[in-house]
């Protein structure tokens, strides 16, 4: 990247980012007011008001350097294994959403193709999917989590697959329409090479249907984060980020519900960056383009 | 076994014996399509037969079925009435002993594979070697002109280049019948020119079969040893015109009386068959 295009690029998000931030002050001190005006000391300035706004404990909105710094203490400052530490939930979440994500990819591919070879599969099992994802995750989501627990399912299991129901979805319609994608020429030139059911599915079909899969996978995977997210949440609050949030809401300790949310953040543009990645390097071996 | 029939038997295989089979023979073929019930005759009784090494073009305005004729060759279009057989064995049989290259109206190429892994795709599905696959690739576009190209993709040549790629694909697992549907119809003429010239070469020097569908004329007389002029509603052959032009063949050739005449002869067939109503 030149530096010119580093500065098209950079200035716009620089920008937003300025505009957030200056958003995120005003709020602060303003939903803080009350409780600083009431803490406060009598012969206390307006100055002193609004600086106490931005300096609370359980604030109602923390200011952006109150997150930044329960951000670096809650990441830096604790080994990456201890329960104090936002490296180690991030990790849980991430493993869980990863091992979802693993399972959706494959359900969602494994849908597709039984969609697009069979037309029984076709007319009968797209409409079960859609009604599937009209389903709250967060109604269905303990249900699933009691119900593995019963059965001595407990932890990764169950979060992995909400994670992995929740996200399959845009695999599969990415997938059934790549599937079908090619051309009648393209497939009528594989009739006349004599080409077997397996030869035109991998070498015309298959291939054609990567262009679809790495939209669909974009959004599969911060769905796979939600979902595993939601998933920790009824799970009596042991490890992951979902739990963070359950225990910070419980005990007020909103700086530790921002923290997390921006670690999810993180975690979010870190899988959308591999998909990326991923998609980069298949664009590679096929010469520029998808 | 009768003794009747044993007597019909010894005949067939006399002539078999003495003459290899047509490349192409057509008794009464037809296709017919059906479309929310109704039947529409596409090609109606064609009677032809193709020898081997003849360039044949199959003429005619839209809708004269020489798309349709083509493809029931390659057994991409079933025969609903009469008899079809390529090299003496039937289209289906032919199609599945990769008896034929095909060269579509568009390149149709995989644009997820280079230039040379378009060429080597027949080879991989037949499964030949990888050397081997290679040798072959590099071979066949060499012979379209287009050997430092094999690393390129589909979508960094030129339509001309790329058609020309899906010629080398045809060509390259060897059939000793090529078929090719208005393969140079969609370029532009000074394009299209050159690609005859490279063609004709390509079938004097290989002495295969070729049958060629186009709406040109010019491309017909130019390229063919005999022409089949069709005609619409329903699709049949009107007219059956043998081009005796020299075999070496130059651009200049389409000024010459003989390849007008030639070209006329065509264009009354068409004008017969009302081709031009």
């Amino acid at each position: 990247m030149t530096s010119r295009e580093a500065l098209r690029h950079g200035v716009p998000v620089l920008v937003v980012l300025a505009v957030v931030v200056v958003v995120w002050y005003a709020f602060a001190i303003l939903l803080n007011l009350d409780r600083a005006r009431a803490l406060a000391d009598d012969d206390a300035t307006n100055w002193d008001i609004v600086s106490a706004t931005m300096a609370q404990d359980r604030p109602l909105l923390p200011a952006p350097h109150q997150v930044a710094v329960e951000l670096f203490s809650s990441v830096f400052t604790h080994a990456v294994n201890s329960p104090k530490s936002l490296v180690f939930h991030a990790g849980v979440t991430a493993l869980a959403a990863g091992v979802g994500f693993a399972i959706a990819l494959a359900l969602g591919i494994l849908l597709a193709v039984g969609i697009v070879h069979m037309r029984a599969l076709d007319r009968s099992l797209m409409w079960w999917i859609i009604a599937s994802q009209t389903v709250p995750v967060l109604a269905i989501a303990p249900m699933v989590v009691v119900v593995l627990g019963n059965i001595g399912l407990t932890g990764l299991v169950p979060k992995a697959l909400i994670a992995g129901y929740l996200s399959f979805f845009p695999i599969t319609t990415g997938m059934v329409m790549g599937l079908r994608s090619p051309d009648p020429m393209q497939r009528d030139l594989l009739r006349t090479y004599n080409a077997t059911g397996f030869q035109i599915f991998r070498k015309l079909r298959w291939s054609a249907s990567m262009a679809f899969l790495f939209p669909g996978l974009k959004v599969a995977v911060t769905l796979a984060l939600v979902g595993a997210i939601v998933a920790e949440l009824p799970t009596g609050a042991q490890a992951g980020l979902g739990a963070r949030l359950l225990a910070g809401s419980y005990y007020g300790q909103t700086l530790q519900i921002w923290a997390a949310l921006f670690a999810a953040a993180v975690l979010a543009l870190l899988a959308v960056a591999a998909v990326d990645l991923a998609r980069l390097a298949l664009v590679r071996v096929r010469g520029g383009r998808l | 076994m009768s003794a009747d029939l044993s007597l019909v038997e010894v005949p067939i295989t006399q002539v078999a014996a003495q003459a290899p089979p047509a490349a192409v023979r057509a008794d009464g073929v037809s296709v017919a399509f059906e479309a929310r019930g109704q039947s529409t005759l596409a090609l109606s009784g064609v009677d032809l037969s193709i020898q081997t090494g003849e360039f044949v073009s199959l003429i005619g305005p839209s809708g004269c079925g020489k798309t349709t004729l083509l493809r029931a060759i390659a057994d991409l279009e079933r025969v609903t009435a009469g008899q079809l057989l390529i090299h003496g064995i039937t289209a289906a049989q032919a199609r599945k002993n990769r008896a034929y290259g095909y060269v579509f109206q568009a390149p149709a190429l995989y644009p997820w594979r280079s230039v040379e892994r378009n060429v080597t795709l027949p080879l991989e599905i037949m499964g030949m070697k990888r050397a081997e696959r290679q040798a072959r690739a590099r071979r066949y576009l060499e012979l379209v002109g287009l050997a430092e190209f094999h690393r390129r993709f589909p979508w960094q040549l030129s339509g001309g280049m790329q058609q020309r790629v899906s010629i080398a694909r045809a060509l390259c697992f060897e059939p000793s019948l090529l078929l090719m549907d208005e393969p140079f119809g969609a370029l532009d003429e000074i394009t299209r020119d050159g690609l005859n010239l490279h063609l004709h070469g390509l079938w004097r020097s290989t002495g295969m079969t070729v049958i060629f569908v186009t709406h040109s004329i010019p491309e017909a007389v130019f390229l063919s040893s005999r022409i089949v002029v069709m005609s619409p509603r329903p699709g049949r052959i009107v007219d059956l015109i043998d081009v005796n032009l020299p075999q070496e063949r130059g651009l200049d050739l389409r000024e010459t009386p003989a390849f007008l005449s030639v070209a006329n002869r065509v264009r009354e067939a068409l004008r017969a068959g009302h081709s031009y109503d």
